[in-house]
């Protein structure tokens, strides 16, 4: 490893640590709706980083996680309420079921590059509500399912948590829990975008034809990449139905879809260090919205909008560009040599 | 039987709908190989804006055109602020700002007009008349006059106006074209008008028929892409037959097939979506390209 790269993985690594340092500590300070409100944050956290893991790394554009979270909910939500699963088992499981979903469509996804594949999984998103509604006897139709109060819910949804000697609210369980997944899957996401599926993936994104002449296994690595990306998505939706205690068709419209691909840009495609700011700026839009804009219902997609224009013709790296673009002229005077 | 020709009939009028769309995505797709996910909500947007003429003591058919027009406006608009700064972007970042542009259309309603479903008026009268025992509505011959209309309006256009072929042109070959004094650019932007017009029409045609609200075009845009996949995303004709055969068999599928019925009409789109893409990913009409590497 050259020094450089020894450098910046330090760096990294510190960047990471801190993290988890001011996660841990930080519901002390936050009342217990902020608490929430932020296990929501790690939610879209973990679905940004499959959504990045996809669009950013292999440059396969979808607009239907959304989709791949319904998926995951629904699994976790049918495993509680009506087969009185542990829940925490089922947060695995519904990333399987998510991921095995994703497998499959990235078969057919296979034929399709950019735009098709764009119009296939937004067509995904659209559509899955109407099935949802239609397959009432396993999803609960229009009414959904609830967990409230089910036995085998964690808390139930108000109650609160002993884990670890510990008693948490209901809220900084959920925190805790979410954050924690957030972390380990950050870190594998790490491990493998670093290594040699990383490496594959980029190269798919750069040029197909490149890749392939270079030996890469496209059909494998681009399904593999759906395949990942939607277990990712799966954890989320998951962990989404533990935080709403409830899961119906409306729990995952196609804007949410919508509002992790801007997540992502926002974050900054290709890479990992944005995700935070862009799932921060997901779940607070709406109100800094209705305090700064105008209180109107459709004034946060209007900011939505705006802002995703903006970053991808302003700030095409997203916040990640951003922050390497201030990060690293900083940390190269810190450790200069010489 | 009757029940079959009643179904047919309006399913060519819903199917009129999704092809000005369709046709309205596959102007833009040929010109710029980008899809439009904006395309719907561009309509819906022109069509509250109809409604507010009509509000305002505005006759339907004035009301109407002075849609269409500043639709027109709005598109050449759209195309100059918010698409040329990523004209030479690749595919996936125009389709990231069509999708900004969808998701700041329809909160833009929302907040204008807010998110109840109003009732937009028919142009035609929704009596039916009786031909041979089998009831047909007027406003469904409006709807597929009306459209289809249209679609020969731009056909003629394309073919044989000076404008037109320059618009084929800097589609087809903007290199070659731009040498010989086509301003590209503004074909492009052109286009973007046409496109909106077509919208504007689909959202009218189809308000009536559906009720109007901010969300109202969600559907028909996946319809309409299902539409312009089937006819092949470069092949005009295709879109239109496309939107039509869709129109037709998505009627006759939920009334004859008892499981789908109407909740699962979108999910058959979507399915006609997939296996295009599968079995023949050109579409009905449209032309194999080959890719030099």
């Amino acid at each position: 490893m050259t020094r450089q790269r020894s450098t910046v993985l330090g760096v990294e690594l510190a960047l990471f640590a801190a993290a988890v340092g001011v996660l841990a500590i930080l519901p002390h300070w936050l009342s217990d709706f902020r608490a929430s409100e932020v296990a929501y944050v790690g939610v879209y956290f973990i679905a940004i980083i499959g959504l990045n893991i996809l669009t950013g790394y292999t440059g396969q554009i979808s607009l239907g996680h959304g989709a791949f979270m319904a998926i995951g909910g629904y699994t976790t939500a049918i495993l509680v309420g009506h087969h009185s699963m542990r829940d925490l088992w089922t947060i695995p499981l519904a990333g399987l079921v998510a991921g095995a979903a994703g497998l499959l469509f990235g078969v057919p996804a296979l034929r399709l590059s950019g735009l098709y594949l764009a119009l296939a999984t937004f067509a995904i998103a659209v559509s899955l509500p109407a099935v949802l509604k239609k397959f009432d006897h396993f999803t609960g139709g229009t009414q959904g399912i609830q967990l409230f109060g089910r036995p085998n819910y964690t808390g139930k949804g108000y109650q609160n948590v002993h884990v670890l000697g510990q008693t948490l609210t209901f809220n900084n369980w959920l925190y805790y829990l979410t954050w924690t997944i957030a972390a380990v899957l950050f870190l594998v996401a790490w491990a493998l975008l670093g290594g040699r599926a990383g490496r594959t993936f980029r190269a798919i994104r750069d040029s197909e034809i490149a890749a392939t002449s270079s030996g890469v296994n496209l059909p494998m690595y681009k399904t593999l990449a759906f395949g990942i990306s939607a277990f990712y998505a799966g954890v989320a939706g998951s962990l989404f139905a533990l935080a709403t205690t409830f899961v119906n068709p409306d729990t995952f419209p196609i804007v949410l879809s919508l509002y992790l691909l801007i997540g992502a840009v926002v974050s900054g495609l290709g890479s990992l260090w944005g995700i935070a700011l862009g799932a921060l700026f997901i779940q607070y839009l709406p109100f800094l919205s209705s305090k700064y804009i105008s209180k109107a219902p459709g004034a946060p997609s209007v900011a939505y909008g705006v802002i995703l224009v903006l970053v991808v013709v302003l700030l095409p790296l997203g916040a990640a560009g951003l922050l390497k673009r201030i990060g690293v002229p900083l940390t190269n005077r810190l450790f200069k040599r010489s | 039987m009757a029940q079959f020709l009643q179904q047919v009939v309006s399913g060519l009028a819903t199917g009129g709908v999704y092809a000005s769309l369709a046709l309205a995505l596959v102007l833009i797709y040929r010109s710029t190989r980008v899809i439009n996910f904006a395309q719907g909500e561009m309509g819906m947007f022109t069509t509250f804006i109809a409604l507010w003429l009509i509000d305002a003591g505005w006759p339907y058919w004035g009301a109407f055109f002075a849609t269409l027009g500043m639709a027109f406006v709005g598109g050449v608009l759209l195309e100059r602020v918010v698409i040329r700064p990523v004209e030479r972007a690749p595919v996936v970042t125009v389709v990231i700002v069509t999708i900004g542009l969808l998701i700041a259309l329809n909160g833009a309603a929302f907040w204008i007009w807010g998110g109840e479903t109003r009732s937009f008026p028919s142009a035609f009268s929704t009596r039916a008349i009786h031909v041979g025992g089998v009831a047909f509505s007027i406003q469904d011959f409006g709807v597929i006059g009306v459209s289809l209309g249209a679609v020969l309006l731009l056909y003629l256009f394309f073919r044989f106006t000076k404008l037109g072929l320059a618009l084929r042109a800097a589609a087809l070959n903007p290199e070659a074209s731009r040498l010989v004094g086509v301003r590209v650019s503004w074909m492009l932007a052109l286009g973007w008008g046409f496109a909106a017009v077509l919208g504007a029409l689909s959202g009218m045609m189809v308000a009536p028929l559906v009720f109007l609200d901010p969300n109202m075009m969600r559907a028909v845009l996946l319809y309409a892409l299902s539409a312009a996949i089937l006819g092949g995303l470069d092949s005009p004709l295709g879109a239109v037959v496309g939107g039509l055969s869709l129109g037709v068999g998505l009627n006759l599928v939920s009334t004859y097939v008892g499981f789908v019925g109407d909740e699962l009409k979108l999910p058959v789109a979507f399915v006609v979506i997939l296996a295009v893409l599968l079995v023949r990913p050109v579409g009905l009409f449209g032309r194999t390209t080959v890719r030099r590497v």
